[in-house]
């Protein structure tokens, strides 16, 4: 199987936000929730940069690891999902995530906070494939349908990178060796403790 | 822990699932927020968000488990970039977006606003059905009332104050058939004034352009950069106005190592991905582009021979260039004369290299000049009419370009046939008419304050009032406007009402007008900003994926899009109204007299076949409604970089995609269009071509057609004028027409028959024959460094109207007072006051305006769309760190920006920022619905005002028009900021 992550080159990201609202518009997200959202380091300076960010679903998830009810599971394409049924809305994973991933419906404490939310790579959630109890849940699971994250599918300049990692990673080194630069695989050591080697 | 099951489910598509969920009535937006567990504290944060009206999506009957998806194929209407945008259709309702691949254009991808685009067409917030404000208040009306009541008012104010008082508004949105319908329905009305946003935005680009070498158009196109080994982009940033372009710029600036050069006041983010970041003092690109070619000139790195075969006059832009010393470009604009020098070097000695421009260069009281500077930079250094060359003109909208082809624009006829009577008799052949009667429609207009009269005929040539003053032609004493009468009346197709400067004379024409009709998706501006009281109606126009027709984008490719869904709740589509009007006013039998009307629909694809009959002058001949649909079939096949695809496909062999204009002769030829405009090294078969020879064959004793320069496997080596029935009789080549062709150019040519020309033969034959003799109709000329024509032939600097820099005021003062577009242009006279009133002093910071990625135009539509609304809530100035330091303004703090006229202000959020230079503050131009500080949110019919307000930022623009187009200055004005 393979092992799904997603890669930004940040040298690609022009901040367009298409990623941001590609993810609203298939899964019709609300208002107040950013599954995946664009950080700019520098703006406005010499040398700004910046990169598309959601959840990496990372190799031994820190999210899992605090959760104190067991919500988080990784698929055998090494996504990371959660079940809404068992999430008791504590924010823990919050805390525990290094990319600010979770998202929920309201500001407070403990399990006032609502169901938490997150990037599914477009992947749904525990229900069976492809059901409406999973579409009203989680949104689109277009990875049952062959098909990739359509953050990554529609990035205007091909910036943001989704599929198997060792695929994905070739496409950038590559990149790189033709063009000369290159500022790394962001995130990468965090989420899957390796980088991209050139 | 769970596992997740992984089932042999996968043939189930999420629209069954979707499907089924509409069936059990449980899958609408707000059905899914609640089950997400999404509802209510998101909804509650975002404030503004109501739910109540989304448009219930419904399945027919039961058909869940096997639904039927279909997809179609639409143009985002965003920008100019022409990305397909590919729905998937269940039972009448959009319900998702998949990346559209197949096109060479977008290949998949898409920006903020063209991933967002689905929700336009089910968006709450539309205007849903036709209003009128009575009394102040808005009340709902029926399209029978509405249409009735507009067409009798329209009636009465034409019989009073002639036809000239109702001002035409289209949009550049429309598609081809829309825009060119509009613009012959203002010729059966009787005006020139028919105009759209090419006027704001690159109206300046069309005139400096085509009169340097033919037409006014990019000419090469997206794809073609990634051939470019340098690329310099001045007055644009991309990054957020055209998003899909910077993949065709980054993967040409990978792939090449190309160098990126980034000419703007603004530190773009764009230039973020520059290999060089060039800052300039706003309004001053001239002295800019002529510090880099003193350069280029004193280093000898000019292309001679370029210049020797194809260019007319260089020698007249040395003397100009000679005045342009290192010491005084960076006087003037601020840049050191050594980084120029990096630059010209770059841009004339590492080729191909292309010059890529966008409203940066063109929103300004210079802006013909400055696109004049631009074309001659690329001429010296022989960078035009090759692969990773030309200038790459970034339009703004889905049809900027289409619209401004079909004459939607004061000054010429469809496709660019000019106000004179052979225009005019032209197109009353191609409409069926007679040419008295189109005559009879127009006003008489009496001598005044000393001007002439002008009879009916010499008004239908006089071009009209343009759209960045229709509110001084209500505002202005009748005696100033020359016309029959000042503008009572004003129909707004597709079009914001805060894109124009100087906001507050524009809101007190508004609330002068006799009669205000818009016509949009939204109630724009124009609804919410003025104190009208009644004689103001709202019609709910669908949005462009919601009716089929052509789109022309920015690089000339013509795409098909299809009628992605029924138009939402009560709106039609543009054609759908203006067959309403023309029916109500009395001339819908002669205005579609060839064209198919089904249920007062008139059909796209019998426009486009009448735009073919008549549209030989630009080569919109050969795209028939097939041939576009076949493109839209096989995209797949078409190639990255050259557009073409392979010469063996059945259905669309050879042809370059979307048949890019010019393409030449009748639909049957099969011409393939033309990627590159006036690339000689193709035959014209081809898609070949050289500089027009529009300007004569002779000056002060100097050749103007090309000398040793044509196209490949021409039968003529050497330059020639355009083509006439007498020039073929001189050549012979009469007897190679058909008997047909010849009797129809007899009958149009009456007793002239040797002038009937390759742009007014409705039978074609004058432009096959020349293909079949490897020539190009309109001639082979020279382009002009020298346009005698213009008011300054070379351009020379001028300091803004409201100029920074009051010590050069007076060395390059900006245009003396003038009379243009029926109207005095008095820039002259501001220029002087403000130096006299001292006004740099009092308003000390240069004031610009532009794009962001996430909004569109005025804005509207897309401050209507959450997706896209969310991620931009706050009006804001970017003000230098510098300079909010002094003022003791923090950021995020709300600021008052004061402007020098009007005594006008707009309450902002600050952005400080040093993106801008010190002195230098920026704010974009799609924001709307306050005014003066004050929320206008209770203006807008209930339920449409969008989720998002803020002030427009020409609430504090200012005076300033360029003298060849009537375009406005938004980059370049003064202002004042305070805490507020």
């Amino acid at each position: 199987m393979a092992r799904m992550k997603f890669l930004c080159d940040a040298d690609r990201c022009i901040e367009c936000n298409a990623c941001v609202t590609a993810c609203k518009n298939e899964h019709e997200v609300p208002w107040g929730i950013n599954r995946r959202r664009v950080v700019t380091l520098n703006d406005g300076k010499p040398g700004e940069r910046s990169v598309s960010m959601a959840c990496m679903h990372c190799t031994d998830a820190p999210c899992a690891a605090v959760c104190p009810v067991n919500c988080f599971y990784t698929t055998a394409d090494a996504v990371v999902l959660h079940s809404k049924d068992i999430c008791i809305g504590c924010g823990y994973c919050f805390y525990a995530c290094p990319f600010g991933a979770p998202q929920y419906p309201r500001v407070g404490n403990f399990g006032s906070r609502g169901k938490m939310d997150k990037c599914t790579y477009c992947s749904g959630g525990p229900e069976p494939d492809l059901s409406v109890a999973e579409y009203e849940k989680y949104g689109s699971n277009r990875l049952a349908e062959g098909k990739l994250p359509l953050c990554a599918e529609m990035c205007s300049t091909k910036a943001l990178l989704a599929g198997d990692g060792e695929m994905i990673a070739e496409i950038y080194k590559q990149r790189v060796i033709k063009r000369g630069y290159g500022s790394g695989a962001w995130g990468w050591k965090t989420a899957y403790r390796e980088t991209v080697a050139i | 822990m769970l596992t997740k099951r992984k089932s042999g489910e996968a043939s189930r598509t999420k629209h069954q699932a979707v499907a089924a969920g509409l069936a059990a009535g449980v899958l609408d937006r707000r059905g899914f927020l609640k089950k997400s567990g999404l509802t209510a504290g998101a909804l509650a944060a975002a404030g503004t968000i109501q739910l109540g009206s989304v448009r219930q999506a419904r399945a027919a009957g039961s058909s869940a488990t096997a639904p039927d998806v279909q997809i179609k194929k639409n143009v985002c209407t965003h920008c100019s970039v022409g990305c397909t945008v590919t729905a998937e259709v269940v039972n009448g309702v959009w319900v998702g977006q998949e990346p559209s691949y197949a096109s060479p254009i977008n290949r998949g991808t898409h920006c903020a606003k063209g991933a967002a685009i689905r929700e336009l067409v089910s968006s709450d917030r539309r205007l849903k059905y036709p209003m009128k404000l009575v009394g102040g208040q808005w009340q709902r009306v029926s399209w029978e009332q509405a249409i009735e009541e507009i067409g009798d008012k329209l009636g009465a104010i034409r019989e009073k104050n002639g036809a000239d008082s109702v001002y035409w508004l289209g949009s550049a949105k429309f598609t081809n058939e829309a825009a060119y319908l509009m613009r012959k329905f203002g010729a059966f009305w009787g005006t020139n004034s028919v105009d759209h946003q090419a006027r704001i935005c690159h109206s300046t680009t069309v005139a400096g352009v085509a009169n340097t070498w033919g037409y006014g158009a990019q000419t090469n196109s997206y794809n073609d950069i990634r051939n470019a080994k340098t690329m310099i982009i001045l007055g644009g940033n991309p990054a957020e106005a055209h998003p899909i372009s910077m993949q065709h710029v980054l993967s040409g600036k990978e792939i090449n190592r190309a160098n990126m050069i980034v000419i703007d006041p603004r530190f773009t983010r764009t230039a973020a991905h520059a290999t060089e970041y060039v800052r300039i003092r706003s309004g001053t690109d001239i002295p800019v582009v002529w510090g880099i070619l003193w350069h280029v000139f004193q280093n000898g790195w000019e292309d001679k021979e370029f210049i020797s075969q194809r260019v007319y006059a260089m020698d007249d832009v040395r003397k100009e260039v000679a005045k342009w010393t290192p010491e005084e470009v960076e006087r003037v604009s601020g840049v050191p004369g050594e980084q120029l020098r990096r630059v010209a070097e770059k841009f004339a000695k590492e080729k191909p290299a292309t010059l890529i421009w966008c409203m940066g260069a063109t929103q300004h009281t210079v802006g013909t000049a400055n696109v004049r500077a631009l074309c001659i930079l690329c001429l010296a250094t022989g960078n035009v009419g090759k692969p990773g060359t030309g200038a790459n003109i970034f339009r703004g909208h889905t049809n900027v370009q289409g619209a401004t082809d079909l004459g939607l624009d004061v000054t010429s006829l469809p496709l660019y046939y000019g106000l004179v009577e052979g225009g005019w008799r032209h197109w009353a052949r191609v409409w069926d008419v007679p040419y008295e009667w189109l005559q009879s429609r127009f006003d008489e207009v009496p001598a005044v304050a000393g001007r002439k009269a002008r009879s009916r005929k010499e008004n239908m040539e006089a071009p009209g009032i343009t759209s960045t003053r229709w509110f001084d032609a209500v505002n202005l004493p009748p005696e100033q406007i020359d016309q029959r009468s000042p503008i009572k009346a004003f129909m707004v197709f597709g079009h914001g009402g805060n894109t124009v400067t100087r906001l507050p004379e524009a809101i007190e024409g508004m609330n002068k007008l006799e009669l205000l009709v818009v016509a949009d998706p939204h109630p724009t501006t124009f609804a919410a900003l003025d104190a009208r009281q009644d004689n103001t109606y709202l019609l709910p126009i669908c949005t462009s994926l919601e009716m089929e027709g052509s789109r022309t984008a920015s690089n000339r490719s013509l795409q098909w899009g299809e009628q992605i869904v029924k138009p939402a709740f009560e709106s039609k589509n543009d054609y759908e109204v203006l067959y309403l009007l023309a029916k109500k006013l009395g001339f819908a039998e002669t205005l579609f007299k060839n064209i198919k009307v089904e249920n007062n629909v008139p059909s796209a694809e019998d426009l486009l076949r009448e735009i073919n009959r008549g549209g030989w002058s630009t080569g919109y001949c050969g795209q028939s409604p097939e041939r576009l649909k076949a493109h839209m079939r096989n995209q797949h096949k078409f190639d990255l970089i050259t557009l073409r695809a392979p010469k063996d496909d059945p259905e669309v062999g050879g042809d370059y995609y979307g048949l890019p204009w010019p393409c030449w002769g009748k639909p049957e030829l099969r011409h393939p269009g033309s990627a590159i405009l006036y690339n000689t090294s193709l035959h014209v078969k081809d898609g070949g071509s050289t500089f027009r020879a529009r300007f004569g064959t002779e000056r002060n004793g100097q050749t103007l057609l090309a000398e040793d320069s044509f196209t490949k496997d021409s039968d003529l080596t050497d330059g020639y004028p355009e083509f006439t029935f007498g020039v073929f009789k001189k050549l012979g080549w009469d007897k190679d027409l058909t008997a047909d062709e010849l009797a129809t150019i007899l009958k149009i040519g009456g007793d002239k028959p040797d002038t009937v020309s390759w742009a007014t033969d409705l039978s074609g034959g004058i432009q096959r024959v020349c293909l079949d003799h490897g020539v190009i109709p309109f001639g082979n000329g020279k382009a002009r460094a020298n346009a005698w024509n213009l008011p300054d032939p070379v351009p020379v600097h001028r300091e803004p109207v409201y100029s920074p820099r009051p010590d050069l005021v007076a060395k390059y003062p900006t245009r003396p007072d003038e009379r243009q577009f029926r109207m005095p242009n008095i820039g002259l006279s501001v220029q002087k006051a403000a130096v006299e009133r001292n006004v740099a002093r009092d308003f000390p910071i240069i004031l610009t305006s532009g794009r962001l990625v996430e909004y569109e135009g005025g804005g509207e539509e897309t401050r209507s769309n959450p997706w896209l609304a969310e991620l931009q809530q706050d009006m804001f100035v970017e003000i230098n760190t510098g300079d909010a330091a002094d003022r003791g303004i923090k950021d995020g703090s709300w600021v008052w920006v004061t402007g020098a006229e009007n005594s006008s202000k707009a309450k902002v959020k600050a952005l400080v920022t040093d993106r801008v230079g010190k002195g230098v503050a920026f704010m974009p131009f799609h924001f709307s619905g306050w005014y003066d500080g004050k929320d206008m949110r209770d203006y807008y019919p209930k339920g449409t005002d969008p989720v998002v307000l803020g002030e427009s930022v020409n609430s504090v623009t200012t005076y300033g028009f360029d003298p060849v187009t009537g375009m406005q200055e938004t980059k370049c004005t003064l202002c004042q900021i305070k805490a507020a």
